[in-house]
Order: structure tokens, then C-alpha cells, then sequence
């Protein structure tokens, strides 16, 4: 079985409510944050058992790895602003959307240049990048320290939620021991298809993983996603080397940063490989196309192998969906994915030519009122 | 980051160790062309390749019980006979 990243499945949850909870200090925290750390909790965040603290940041962010020397590239953080809460304190996170109620041992408070997080991070200080700007809206201390899960609600789409544990019992019962995770943001189209199963056909299974969350106006809304999936995976997958569960996270838009972040919770899901295609966690124009292809290099100890795509498309002339490794045929000859153009033909209303997309896949996103987020 | 700041987390972070200098000539030819800067990080890469190989699988330790209950959700869910 693949090792959890860092060498250990994290697990912290609160065996029963801790004594005393009631009383102690009270922050309401953003569902992103909540989401980071029902996560840690779960272990999809593995070896972290918290919030980043000051030295731990400082590698991530100019060593792309942990104080331990374990590959990370994105830091979990905990802003805040709460004057009255000192290093020592444990104080509870709450969060009313999802009922979280956590405790965070506060280790250190500390601040750290913005700007530097920034270009770091994203490669940018442009405060028009998503991430940029959510670092300028952060509180003005961070605080760092292990977190305890004591509860939070069930929320809609849990039956397709697993934690690593369990994706890890259940890939070893399936008999899998080479298994490629799929991250995805969008109904499946017949390129997405294509890149699963040639990747699959090397694999002993694959685990299509989409992650579920926060979304922009015009996006497809979650439930769209997943049920477009269920349609794609009961008429062209084998049930027996499949699985779809969701990921609960905030895109950050890191590109490259993301992409190898992204393999680090699928390794922690106990996947062995992970498909990376072009502009991976990308936005506009900020990373070069291959960028998160380039960045693995350099992490020879990550533990899970990326599988890299570039541009892949239908030819004409080989009446075939192909990508650029096995088709001599100029670009004459090759129509591109558009998921532009498909959204537009969804948007009117029409099913997409059935060389882009399922029949099957259309006719379930056309079911819904309103497919787009609003 | 200060100059003075750089050294002082290069100090922290780094150490020293000593590698036969024909070791150390073969190494920088090797290099040459490639995307490695110096013989420090060709040598830290490939330890840190070295060193994850050797890392030896880990056996799953949930309990018996635990496992149960994974197994038994999995199956209420669909995702096992």
C-alpha cells in the first residue's frame, strides 16, 4: 500500500467532547478554512497536524518543503485578528456552514511579509490573481499549532465523501495496487475521458476525485458535476476500476505549486499516480502551460508519480481522439476540446456534437434548471 | 531577504559534508547543461531520491474494529459488495 506522505496517516479527531470546551474562546472561521481543517483532521493533509508555524512557512515558502525536508509546496495557514488570544491558548473554531468545532492549540502567533507569500506562492504580487488577493485579505496574524477535530454536521454529498482511510481500505479490498487519481472541476467531456482511461489502461484502477467547493459565478454547480460523472461511469466504465469520491478544498490557483499539492492529497488518498495536464491549477496567464509538469523535477522523493498530458484533441483524419505524442497530422486536422464551446452549446440548451461529449453526459446536465453557479 | 539574513538561514539549514574531490569533478561535469545550479543540489537531489527508495512500505495499523466500520460504511455506500 502506497505510504502516506510524511510516512504517517494523520488522524486528529477528538475521541469525545473534550471537557470544557464550552468555555474556552470562540472564533468563527471561513468555510475554506474549516474545509483545510476537517481535512488535516481526516489526514488528506498528511503529515501536517495543523497550522503552519513561522519555520515550517519559511521552507514551504522558499524551499518548497517542510522544516523535516518533506516535499509541500502550499502552506496551510490561520489568520487571524483577535487581539486577545496569546501563544499558549487553545482556543475553538467554529464554523457555522459546515458545524465545525475544532480546537487549535495556539503554538505561536506570528506575522510574515505578505508581498514575499505572494510571489512565492503565485508568482505574482498582481492582486487581480484570486490567490494574491486572498492573501491581502487575510487578518493580520498568523497563528500556528496542531488542531483537534471535535465534530462538525453531515453536509450534502457526503455519500460521496471518503477520508484517506477509507479510500485506502477500499482500494486494497478492490485488489489495486497501482491506482491514478483524476482531479477534475468539470462535467466529464470525451477528452477527459480519453486521458483517464489511457492512463488507466497502465493502472489497476483509477480514482476520479473531484473537488467540491467554493465556486465562481458561471462555474457548473457541484451537483451537475457529480451527477455527470455518474452518468459518464455507469455506461463507459468498468465498475470494478473505478471510483469516484469528492475532495472538499479551495482551489487556490497556485499552478505548479498546486499541481504537486494536489499529488500530495492523492497520495495521502493512497493513489500511486496522478494525472497532470496542461496549465494544471492554473489562471489566466500567470504560469506557463507546462509549468506544473516542470516542477516535479524538482521532487524526486515525492512518492507519487505524475502523469503528464499535454494538448490532446479529435483528428480528423484518424478518426480518433488523440494527443500530440501519437498523431503525425497537422493541426488542420484537429479539433480541440473547447470547454468554451461546449458551456456556450449547454447554455443554448443543445446537446454537444457526441465527438465532445457523452449523449449520456449532456442529457444529465441538461436535466438541471440552472447548471451554472449564478 | 538581507545578504546577512540569506547566510544566516543558509547556516540553519544546510551543512556540510565532505565528498572526494574527483567525486566532485565528475559531478560537475555531469551537470553541465542540466538544470542543476551546483554539485550541492545535484548531490541533495539525488540523496533525497535515495533515501525516499529506501523508505519501506508502511502496513495499514487500523484496528480491527476500525476497519469493520470503514467496511461497513463503504458497503452502505455502494462502493463494496
Amino acid at each position: 500500500m502506497q505510504r502516506p506522505h510524511g510516512g504517517k496517516l494523520i488522524s486528529r479527531h477528538a475521541a469525545k467532547e473534550p471537557a470544557g470546551v464550552e468555555e474556552l474562546p470562540a472564533i468563527e472561521v471561513a468555510t475554506t478554512a474549516a474545509e483545510d481543517i476537517i481535512n488535516i483532521a481526516n489526514g488528506v493533509l498528511s503529515p501536517l497536524t495543523g497550522f503552519l508555524g513561522h519555520d515550517d512557512l519559511d521552507c514551504v515558502i522558499h524551499h518548497k518543503r517542510l522544516g523535516n525536508d518533506v516535499p509541500w509546496t502550499i502552506p496551510i495557514l490561520f489568520d487571524l485578528d483577535t487581539p486577545d488570544v496569546r501563544e499558549g491558548d487553545t482556543i475553538l473554531l467554529t464554523n457555522q456552514e459546515t458545524g465545525l468545532r475544532a480546537l487549535l492549540e495556539v503554538e505561536e502567533l506570528f506575522d510574515y511579509d505578505r508581498t514575499t507569500l505572494a510571489k512565492e506562492i503565485y508568482a505574482t504580487t498582481d492582486a487581480q490573481h484570486p490567490g494574491v488577493s486572498a492573501i491581502n485579505s487575510m487578518r493580520r496574524h498568523f497563528a500556528g499549532g496542531d488542531i483537534l477535530l471535535v465534530g462538525h454536521d453531515r453536509r450534502q454529498f457526503d455519500e460521496y465523501h471518503l477520508t484517506p482511510q477509507e479510500t485506502r481500505v477500499l482500494f486494497r479490498e478492490k485488489g489495486w495496487k497501482e491506482i491514478v487519481a483524476f482531479q477534475t472541476r468539470n462535467p466529464p467531456h470525451l477528452g477527459h475521458e480519453y486521458v483517464q482511461k489511457t492512463a488507466l489502461t497502465f493502472a489497476d484502477g483509477i480514482f476520479i476525485n473531484p473537488l467540491i467547493g467554493k465556486k465562481k459565478p458561471g462555474d457548473f454547480r457541484d451537483e451537475v458535476i457529480l451527477r455527470s460523472y455518474e452518468a459518464l461511469m455507469q455506461h463507459y466504465y468498468l465498475q470494478e476500476r473505478s471510483v469516484m469520491a469528492i475532495l472538499r478544498t479551495a482551489m487556490r490557483y497556485a499552478g505548479p505549486r498546486e499541481a504537486v499539492h494536489h499529488a500530495i492529497m492523492r497520495k495521502n488518498f493512497g493513489c500511486t499516480h496522478f494525472i497532470v495536464g496542461r496549465d494544471h491549477a492554473g489562471v489566466g496567464n500567470y504560469y506557463g502551460p507546462y509549468d506544473a509538469h516542470d516542477i516535479f523535477d524538482e521532487f524526486p522523493d515525492l512518492g507519487i508519480t505524475p502523469v503528464f498530458f499535454r494538448s490532446f484533441s479529435r483528428c480528423t483524419k484518424c478518426d480518433a481522439i488523440v494527443n500530440d505524442k501519437i498523431c503525425p497530422h497537422g493541426p488542420e486536422h484537429h479539433i480541440n476540446f473547447s470547454g468554451k464551446k461546449i458551456r456556450e452549446l449547454l447554455q443554448q440548451g443543445k446537446i454537444p456534437p457526441e465527438d465532445m461529449m457523452r449523449k449520456e453526459v449532456a442529457e444529465t446536465i441538461l436535466q438541471f434548471d440552472h447548471p451554472f453557479v449564478e | 531577504m538581507e545578504d546577512k539574513d540569506k547566510d544566516k538561514d543558509k547556516e540553519k539549514k544546510y551543512s556540510t559534508v565532505s565528498i572526494p574531490t574527483p567525486l566532485v569533478e565528475k559531478i560537475k561535469q555531469r551537470i553541465e547543461g542540466t538544470g542543476f545550479t551546483s554539485v550541492s543540489s545535484y548531490v541533495t537531489y539525488v540523496l533525497r531520491e535515495v533515501i525516499a527508495n529506501m523508505d519501506e512500505e508502511e502496513e495499514e495499523v487500523f484496528s480491527k474494529e476500525d476497519e469493520e466500520k470503514v467496511k461497513e460504511r463503504l458497503r452502505a455506500l455502494g462502493y463494496l459488495d
